[in-house]
């Protein structure tokens, strides 16, 4: 949006939408704390493993060649001509088209990455820490995204689309299972051997799936 | 008011909504068990890989 329609209404539309994503935290927050813990990592854990499955299906069906991996260069020429033919109306000094794209994108996107943060942080009770961690996480984006200067199409996508998934599957495997009222082996230390598991299963998943798209019909 | 559902049913359950409902299924039966079964921890893992392929055989078959 900045580059097709201007920064100023691309980073309006991004700031109010982080504006809009840091209120849901703040108001969600305090009211996660007031959930008993086993049912809210019951839910949590049940969140996480559906959000999970669905980034761990579509890594696995790209990285064995039986859904496209994204071309990110196509992507972006074919939003980029869109923005380029869209009307443009300006209201309050801002160009509407370039800020409700940018508000709409940032807001989306965020919303998952506010229930992560929301996630993560109530049920080990400390939604301030997984706050920084994430803000953490942006400002290192940045500092990439600057030093690196290279378009979308450079970043391994699929690759971390695939360690998301094995974790978000994890953790929620983990806490859906403690919140049914399972004690695992070893208390915590059963985690990193549940995301061994997550990931073993995941990788055996793609080689399976590309001898099959492999093998003669 | 259908959008807005949409939008949410996207969100959360994605495009085969076999994973999310053998995913509950699988929380149920933990549940179930897990009074009366110490080993109750291995149903859920054994369920996540299960629903996965499962889920993965459809796309692929």
């Amino acid at each position: 949006m900045g580059v097709t329609r201007g920064w100023r209404s691309a980073l309006a539309g991004a700031a109010v939408a982080s504006l809009a994503l840091a209120v849901i935290v703040a108001a969600l927050g305090p009211a996660l704390t007031v959930i008993p813990i086993e049912v809210l990592r019951l839910v949590v854990g049940s969140l996480l493993l559906v959000f999970g499955l669905q980034w761990l299906r579509k890594a696995i069906l790209r990285a064995s060649g039986w859904r496209a991996v994204r071309d990110e260069d196509s992507v972006y020429e074919r939003e980029a001509a869109a923005a380029r033919a869209a009307e443009h109306e300006e209201r309050a000094g801002v160009d509407w088209y370039g800020f409700t794209v940018s508000f709409k994108g940032v807001l989306l996107e965020g919303l998952e990455v506010a229930f992560i943060v929301l996630t993560f942080g109530s049920t080990q009770g400390s939604i301030p820490l997984a706050v920084a961690g994430a803000v953490a996480a942006l400002v290192l984006v940045v500092i990439a995204g600057v030093v690196v200067r290279g378009p979308l199409s450079r970043v391994p996508e699929n690759t971390l689309a695939f360690a998301v998934g094995v974790m978000l599957t994890t953790f929620g495997t983990f806490w859906g299972a403690e919140g049914a009222g399972v004690d695992w082996p070893g208390d915590d230390a059963a985690l990193p051997v549940v995301l061994a598991f997550v990931l073993a299963v995941s990788l055996t998943y793609v080689g399976a799936l590309r001898r099959r798209r492999l093998a003669p019909a | 008011m259908r959008r807005f559902l949409h939008f949410w049913w996207d969100f959360i359950v994605g495009d085969d909504w076999r994973v999310a409902a053998g995913i509950a299924l699988a929380l149920g039966l933990t549940a179930a068990l897990a009074t009366t079964w110490a080993t109750a921890w291995l149903v859920l893992p054994l369920a996540v890989a299960a629903v996965l392929w499962l889920s993965l055989l459809r796309v692929a078959s």
